[in-house]
């Protein structure tokens, strides 16, 4: 009987990490921040109808780089937990820190015992009743969560994208301001396929997800 | 491995009823045996076109045998952005199937990306009524009257218009079969008397004020003649629930306005004239 190589886990891991890195960072950008109107999700996309960034619950929106199919089917997951909890408690009880949760759980096991990693990065977001109360979870292809504050980019780029955003106090701009600002920092062209939506801060009905057409 | 469990990742079903069915079945409306006492029942709903789309309107009375359970109850609901459901039967049953009807379309939404067709979210209605042909026999049923715009331009019986959007109205029974209406329909137990007035009152290209003081005159008359069906309470301030559904979406008509419009009719009734 022949042995299997041993490999270190250490190496395994660095292994799927770099695998996974290497497949996101091959995705555009996408920006997720908290402004005055509400929360702006910007998705550097020239598909109208493939969409990185999607509505999850009430006040709870979804964005995502990497593989389509991956991120799709976390996606729909997200929503059948989000409906169902919402359904058996009440609207409110459903929050982005259990739906974060939910999704670090799987990308975590999935990143340790499938053969391939997931190669996603996701933000999820909750809409607040002001700027302060925002809550923004990014959350890696290998389980691992941060809560950011402000603004939170993902893809390629995504680290010199929040350099740029360093200084800017979001809470104070409009809708209009922020996303001249953030398509600024994305550094995109004016005629690049751009996907927006926001979380509406002054919506009249309890679901506050629209998307933003046109203006783009 | 916690995080979401393999039926929230592999599933392909775009129906949350589907998804309560197999993740949580307990939590569907469900009873076993014959109920002990009577359960309060809601009634009278009635809808019809308007120049816009629709609007539908519902008393608040609900009861138990000869005792008022309610004065206060809401029968008429906001389905979805361009749709109304109203329910007329055993009360508590009926709250929970809109409850779940309200989830069940904006799932397929989210998870489409897209909204139901009317004529689908009819069909999915239809069906979640079929489901629930236990409970009709055991003489718990719910029948809801169900409206809204048709944005592909179809409407169905009627042929062919020139219009881009157009309001429909479906009824349908306890087994679960789907009946759409021509112009008005009213259901629940006052729906005689306000199926005559309907008749009597509407025309073609309402506006939402007139709507208002027609579907009042139908429930009036609906009140004057069934023990189970309440009339606007001007005393306490409680008017019939009026929601419309026009280009600009679904809409519930202010309780004062409701109000004003009843105590207008209400004068004009004491005085024998036409109501303005």
């Amino acid at each position: 009987m022949s042995m299997p190589f041993y490999v270190s886990p250490e190496q395994l891991m660095k292994d799927r990490a770099e695998f996974a890195r290497k497949g996101i960072a091959r995705g555009r950008p996408v920006l997720v921040l908290s402004c005055a109107d509400g929360i702006l999700l910007l998705a550097e996309n020239p598909s109208s109808s493939l969409h990185k960034i999607a509505e999850i619950y009430d006040r709870i929106g979804f964005a995502a780089v990497g593989k389509y199919n991956e991120f799709e089917g976390l996606r729909q997951a997200g929503v059948r937990y989000a409906d169902l909890r919402g359904y058996s408690y009440d609207r409110g009880d459903v929050s982005a820190r259990g739906l974060a949760n939910a999704y670090a759980q799987t990308l975590a096991g999935v990143f340790t015992t499938e053969q391939k990693p997931f190669e996603v990065d996701l933000v999820v977001a909750e809409l607040g009743t002001g700027p302060a109360d925002d809550r923004l979870f990014r959350i890696s292809f290998d389980g691992s969560v941060s809560h950011e504050v402000g603004h939170v980019a993902l893809g390629a780029g995504a680290e010199a994208i929040a350099k740029r955003l360093a200084d800017v106090d979001f809470s104070a701009l409009g809708l209009a301001d922020a996303q001249q600002t953030g398509r600024e920092a994305m550094g995109l062209a004016a005629d690049t396929g751009v996907e927006a939506a926001l979380l509406d801060r002054s919506s009249d009905f309890h679901r506050t997800f629209r998307r933003l057409e046109g203006d783009a | 491995m916690s995080g979401f469990g393999p039926a929230f990742l592999t599933s392909t079903s775009t129906s949350f009823f589907d998804l309560v069915s197999t993740l949580r079945p307990e939590a569907l409306p469900t009873t076993t045996g014959t109920p002990v006492s009577l359960p309060p029942e809601g009634t009278t709903v009635l809808a019809f076109r308007t120049a816009d789309g629709v609007l539908m309107a519902g008393d608040r009375r609900a009861t138990a045998g000869h005792h008022i359970a309610s004065r206060r109850i809401e029968k008429v609901h906001r389905a979805d952005a361009t749709s109304v459901i109203g329910i007329a039967g055993t009360a508590g049953l009926a709250l929970e199937l809109i409850r779940l009807f309200q989830v069940e379309l904006e799932h397929y939404e989210k998870i489409e990306g897209t909204p139901l067709s009317l004529e689908g979210r009819a069909n999915r209605l239809a069906a979640m009524l079929r489901s629930n042909l236990g409970l009709a026999l055991q003489g718990l049923a719910v029948v809801p009257l169900f409206a809204g715009l048709d944005a592909s331009g179809r409407s169905g019986s009627r042929g062919a218009r020139d219009v881009d959007t157009v309001g429909r109205i479906f009824s349908f029974d306890v087994t679960g079969g789907k009946y759409e209406e021509v112009d008005h329909h009213a259901i629940g137990s006052g729906a005689g008397p306000a199926r005559s007035a309907l008749k009597r009152l509407w025309r073609e290209g309402l506006d939402t004020g007139t709507g208002v003081r027609i579907a009042l005159e139908a429930l009036t008359d609906a009140a004057d003649d069934d023990a189970a069906t309440g009339g606007p309470d001007i005393v306490r301030g409680i008017a019939p629930l009026i929601r419309t559904v026009g280009p600009a979406g679904e809409r519930r008509v202010p309780e004062e306005e409701v109000l004003a419009a009843a105590s207008a009719l209400a004068d004009a009734r004491m005085r024998g004239e036409e109501a303005p």
